[in-house]
């Protein structure tokens, strides 16, 4: 196996477009390294895009936030202005695994290992995420959803990586938030999960929603249902039992060693309600 | 397969080595450096007894590669003790038997320091999502929370004086 | 044994405080030396090729292209390991385990070794080896294995414990029975009866070091092995005799072990390791994976249990019994005996009657894990003892007290108890304030009692004087957590002097007599009472020191605060003389000074804890918090209290984790599937309040200081205090552990769908 860690991007580009054998992208390494100790993968060359400047830094600008592929998800609390504009995408991020994890993984990491339980993938796609792909063919921006296509695999071909998250702009009255199940209070996987994001008008009204579902299907799914069960009412019971509902109907899951259908399919519904309620409040309803 | 040579920082010392490219830096501070304090528990970053700092974040040391740290500052349990003077977290350790076997006490330090660098007075529930990457399961993590508890009242006590 | 058994006059000075330990310094700079620290000049790596299959046939295993690799020295099968046991059937089961021999019968089971320059060439030449298996049916769940028809896992077994002896083999391995009176009548004499079925999962001891060791054999037949275990004198006689070595000739050196839990009474790679060594004639250097420790080590029974218990209105039990069935994994032993012993030692019974089944399965071999046996059988009785209180609308305190064992009382096991502990820790819960604290919305409260034999064995010591004064004892039992501080506390206390004056180490097995593996809580016990005894022998050559130095008969010398006196008007000019006077004379008196004592340390006494748990169930997703546990247990006598308190927190801990979310999850192709720290959850920081602990001091009359074990009772009650806490909380009886999530959750929807 071979080491690399360029300095450009383009360098970076090069390098896994170039690659003979198997090559992946080493950012934060929680799951790569993980993968590479237990034998499930075997890589001829790693690029570490730790040193690539353009993967480096969080910046707001006028269009949102733009978060580089190699910021630590640790870093993401520490910056004031992304916890006020996306409380629900940093505290996704900030449920991955422990301080020490923390410390390394990252946000496209998270979205590249493709599980149907990544944490910041339901809040992302919430949050209307899109992922900055650079490759041989140059740069592309593709909406978060559509990046991971099944359990492990996503839509990036040879020679692309994933520089930066952005995160839209927000509109006034917003707020989302991410819920999880797992059995301990740290260290689980997501036995299911869910990301609501909302924005309310002036009365409190939600007026535009949406609602993606972790750990119920071979990937994230986002709800339109849900997110129509709640759009034109102020969150009163009937319209979170809807939204309960809805996502319920909207889950596939599998009974594995993390959990049962029937449990995950009743649980991602009851953490959409709570989410929900807590978005809510963070937009500023009451 | 070649080695990579590295130039790195590991408790203020300039330190080299050559090392496999998918070597983990565990492995390297264990077994090329002869710092045995971080232990392997599970390789896997769910155990936290290889905690030690990558230039100032925690980190599980079995999920960093040894190639990785050219030019970083690394520091380890080895690291916390000021030449005879034991680190005040390592005295209230062992003042309120915070450990049993030891074999976690290396990480539980390094975490516990980098928790009360960040935060020096943390409420119960901080200390214990703090350590939760930090297995233990001798103690029940009673008297470590203690000792972390004991350790920060001493550094309130210590700023107030400075004032 | 003719010792002080008399408790009252003992006025202790050093026992009973907390100091800091010999090897704390080491532990918190990160210099002690656990079993993976050590390395020897020219080692190599080895490593553990192991079957993918639950059972298998293994009809070839082909080194050839391993070998050949470079840096590839040694690679042993089942054929380098001839069976030198003699027709003794269990050291044949320990060899089988620690190498395939044919057949491979469990998920993880080890079929070959290689030993390599390094890690990358030792895994590399281990996918080289190709071994040619023949997949058989296989059972993991136990009661799936005891059903006519299903595969058997050990061919040569007949069920022992029945007549007429059967024909066939079973997976029933044995079959016993405890008890006395006739449940019978107790059962038709009862006005309740209770009767309840409940399943347990298997757990993992969980120590967060794997096994580790580094071995090195010549080709002089002489060897050494460092290894971390908690007993390695039986490791000793273990390993020479799988290897056809003499018993002298393998040094083994203990080292800080990082945490065992029952897990390391057992060898399971070290035999390997000293067979690559021998072959490769090289020191190797074999650490296990933290998947290699689940899939292959350790792992508690998983059980399942009838209960049937019946009372009177007034609170009298009447009848109680229990059928317990208990796997063993792939090979036999007494885990489902010790169930049947302990389930109902907690009470007075007229009617009492227990049976116990030995089951294998295919899963690896069931090792001890604290108190083995006795919390499954705790969770079935105790769960079912509160069901039985709420039927006759007794408090449930109440109604354990009322039946409560004391002394004089026969055993559901068999002896008769002399004075025990289990009353004063159920008084102590009732009068203790975690019992008033108010509950909140979805809160509930549950508490259970628990029960251990506890051990003696084999033990010795030595106890040197250094030229100084100061002491050294070396012992032989594993410093687990905490004993070097209480053995140092024994011998400043007996020798009259400062604790700092002593330092404890553990001897390595050329250095000390035999000394049984540190299990079955004893360390505290045996080698205490086995220091005690040297340290009151030194004082008589003390004494005679003294005398000689000044010239006086040893009758008129005695020994007081850490000095010899003379005793009497006559010689009162004659200035005490202090161990160091004395040790700076030695060379002139007689020469050096030390005393040993060898002894089989009978009279363990028996140990009982109550705990209490408070509990917050989430009924829309079935999360339990645990928000306030209280430990109170009979530690005879508290030696180091902080090491007892740790004890009991530590078991309080584990038992938490088993009762809410620990378990092996077998496929239905029969591989373990959570062999990591991530799918098999232990309780971290944050799952877990502070452990409240009280203990209490009934002395064992079978010790000079009335100490009793206190490593093990505490993981027994927390599986039923749990569970009643849960199901007091969710208003409904959890009968399954781990009390997981979907478990909890399931059981609700099944209640309110009727």
């Amino acid at each position: 196996m071979r080491y690399a860690a360029p300095l450009t991007t383009k360098e970076a580009v090069s390098l896994l477009a170039n690659a003979k054998g198997k090559a992946f992208v080493l950012a934060g390494g929680t799951d790569l390294l993980v993968r590479m100790r237990g034998d499930y993968i075997e890589p001829d060359l790693l690029v570490d895009i730790k040193r690539i400047t353009a993967t480096q830094d969080i910046k707001k600008s006028a269009n949102g936030f733009r978060i580089g592929a190699s910021v630590p998800c640790a870093a993401l609390n520490e910056n004031a202005g992304l916890v006020k504009a996306w409380p629900g995408v940093v505290e996704a991020a900030n449920l991955i695994g422990s301080d020490q994890i923390q410390s390394r993984c990252t946000m496209v990491g998270n979205l590249c290992n493709a599980s149907p339980a990544a944490d910041t993938i339901p809040a992302m796609v919430a949050a209307q995420a899109s992922a900055v792909i650079v490759g041989p063919a140059g740069r592309r921006t593709l909406a978060v959803e559509k990046v991971v296509i099944g359990p492990g695999k996503t839509s990036l071909k040879k020679g692309e990586l994933i520089e930066a998250i952005t995160l839209p702009k927000r509109p006034a009255k917003s707020g989302d938030a991410y819920l999880r199940f797992i059995p301990r209070t740290e260290m689980d996987i997501a036995v299911c999960s869910a990301g609501v994001n909302l924005t309310l008008d002036a009365q409190g009204v939600v007026k535009a929603a949406r609602v993606a579902l972790g750990a119920v299907a071979p990937t994230v799914v986002l709800v339109p249902d849900a997110a129509k069960a709640i759009v034109g009412t102020k969150l009163d019971s009937a319209a979170l039992e809807r939204l309960a509902k809805a996502c319920e109907a909207a889950c596939a899951p599998i009974d594995d060693k993390r959990g049962t259908v029937e449990f995950r399919t009743e649980v991602a519904g009851v953490l959409a309600r709570r989410a929900a309620k807590i978005a809510y409040e963070r937009a500023g309803g009451k | 397969m070649s080695g990579v040579h590295i130039s790195t920082t590991v408790n203020g010392d300039s330190v080299e080595f050559v090392c496999h490219p998918s070597e983990s830096l565990l492995d390297v501070l264990r077994n090329r450096i002869g710092l045995i304090g971080a232990k392997e528990g599970c390789s896997t970053g769910d155990c936290g007894a290889c905690s030690i700092t990558l230039d100032g974040r925690l980190v599980c040391s079995c999920l960093v590669l040894g190639a990785e740290v050219e030019g970083r500052d690394i520091t380890t349990v080895e690291g916390m003790a000021d030449g005879e003077k034991l680190h005040p977290l390592q005295i209230n350790f062992l003042k309120h038997a915070a450990l049993q076997c030891g074999i976690c006490t290396p990480g539980f330090l390094v975490a516990a320091k980098a928790l009360l660098d960040r935060n020096p007075s943390p409420t119960e529930e901080q200390i214990r999502f703090a350590l939760a990457g930090n297995l233990c399961r001798c103690t029940g993590y009673d008297k470590i929370v203690r000792a972390v508890q004991a350790t920060a009242k001493e550094i309130a006590k210590t700023t107030k004086k400075k004032r | 044994m003719a010792h002080d058994t008399s408790f009252t006059n003992q006025n202790f000075k050093m026992v009973g405080q907390r100091r800091p330990r010999p090897d704390g310094v080491d532990k918190v700079t990160g210099r002690a030396r656990y079993g993976a620290d050590v390395s020897a000049p020219g080692q190599l790596v080895g490593a553990i090729l192991r079957s993918p299959h639950a059972h298998a046939t293994i009809k070839k295993i082909d080194v050839s292209k391993a070998a050949k690799l470079a840096g590839v020295k040694a690679i042993i099968t089942s054929a380098d390991l001839p069976d030198l046991t003699n027709g003794n059937r269990g050291m044949f089961d320990i060899l089988e385990n620690c190498m395939a021999r044919g057949r491979a019968l469990y998920d993880g089971h080890a079929v070959a070794a290689v030993a390599a320059i390094d890690a990358p060439t030792a895994k590399k030449a281990l996918k080289l080896i190709k071994v040619d298996y023949e997949v058989l049916p296989h059972v993991t769940d136990v009661d799936e294995a005891m059903k006519p028809g299903a595969p058997i896992v050990q061919p040569h077994i007949r069920t022992s414990g029945v007549e007429p002896p059967p024909k066939k083999a079973s997976n029933i391995s044995q079959i016993t029975n405890f008890g006395h009176g006739d449940v019978e009548a107790g059962f038709r004499a009862a006005d309740v009866i209770v009767e309840k079925s409940y399943k347990t999962e298997q757990t993992h001891q969980g120590y967060i070091e794997p096994h580790a060791c580094l071995a090195s054999v010549g080709p002089d037949g002489q060897g050494e092995l460092w290894v971390t275990t908690q007993g390695h004198f039986v490791f000793r006689n273990t390993c020479a005799t799988l290897l056809g070595m003499e018993i002298a000739k393998l040094k083994v050196t203990s080292s800080e072990i990082g945490g065992g839990f029952g897990g390391k009474t057992h060898v399971w790679t070290e035999p390997v390791a000293l067979a690559l060594s021998r072959k490769a004639n090289r020191p190797v250097k074999l650490v296990m994976s933290r998947e290699e420790v689940f899939r292959a080590t350790g792992p508690t029974s998983s059980t399942s249990i009838d209960v049937k218990i019946g009372a009177k209105k007034d609170g009298t039990i009447t009848g109680a019994s229990a059928s317990l069935r208990y796997q063993d994994g792939a090979f036999p032993s007494i885990w489902g005996m010790l169930g049947a012993m302990t389930a109902f030692a907690c009470y007075d019974l007229k009617n009492v009657k227990t049976t116990g089944y030995d089951v294998l399965v295919n899963r690896p071999k069931v090792a001890a894990y604290r108190a083995p046996s006795a919390p499954m059988a705790a969770f079935a009785v105790e769960s079912t003892m509160d069901q039985v209180a709420a039927k006759i609308g007794m408090d449930p305190v109440e109604f354990r007290l009322k039946n409560a064992a004391s002394e004089g009382t026969l055993s559901s096991y068999g002896p008769t108890y002399g004075p025990i502990g289990i009353k004063p820790t159920l008084e102590a819960v009732k009068n203790h304030p975690h019992m008033k604290a108010k509950l909140g919305k979805n809160q509930g409260r549950g508490m259970a009692c628990g029960f251990w034999f506890n051990f003696g064995g084999q033990t010795c010591s030595d106890i040197n004087l250094g030229a100084d004064g100061t002491v050294s004892v070396t012992i032989g039992t594993i410093d687990v957590g905490g004993s070097r501080a209480s053995m140092s506390l024994i011998a400043a206390e007996e020798l009259g002097i400062a604790y700092e004056q002593v330092k404890c180490t553990i001897a390595d097995t050329s250095s000390l007599g035999h000394n049984d593996t540190t299990e079955g809580s004893r360390g505290t016990f045996s080698t205490g009472m086995a220091i005690i005894f040297a340290a009151r022998d030194m004082i008589k050559t003390l004494r005679e020191r003294a005398a000689k130095t000044w010239g006086i008969p040893v009758d008129d010398v005695e020994w007081k605060d850490g000095k010899a006196s003379a005793i009497g008007a006559k010689h009162k000019k004659l200035t005490p003389l202090s161990l160091a006077n004395i040790a700076a004379s030695a060379a002139k008196t007689g020469g050096p000074i030390a005393a040993h004592n060898e002894v089989v340390a009978d009279g363990a006494g028996v140990s009982f804890a109550s705990h209490i748990c408070d509990v917050e169930v989430d009924p829309e997703t079935g999360a339990t918090k645990v928000i306030r546990y209280t430990v109170i247990q009979d530690a005879g006598k508290a030696i180091h209290p902080d090491y007892v308190e740790g004890q009991f927190q530590g078991g309080a801990a584990q038992g938490i984790g088993w009762a809410l979310n620990e378990e092996y999850i077998y496929g239905a192709d029969g591989r373990l599937q959570n062999a990591g720290f991530l799918d098999y959850r232990i309780p971290v920081c944050s799952d877990l309040p502070f452990i409240d602990t009280q203990i209490l001091e009934i002395p064992n009359p079978g010790h000079p200081y009335g100490v009793r074990g206190v490593g093990e009772t505490s993981i027994v009650p927390p599986l039923a205090a749990v569970g009643n806490a849960v199901s007091n909380a969710a208003g409904v009886r959890m009968t399954h552990v781990p009390m997981s999530p979907p478990r909890i959750l399931s059981a609700l929807k099944a209640q309110r769908t009727g």
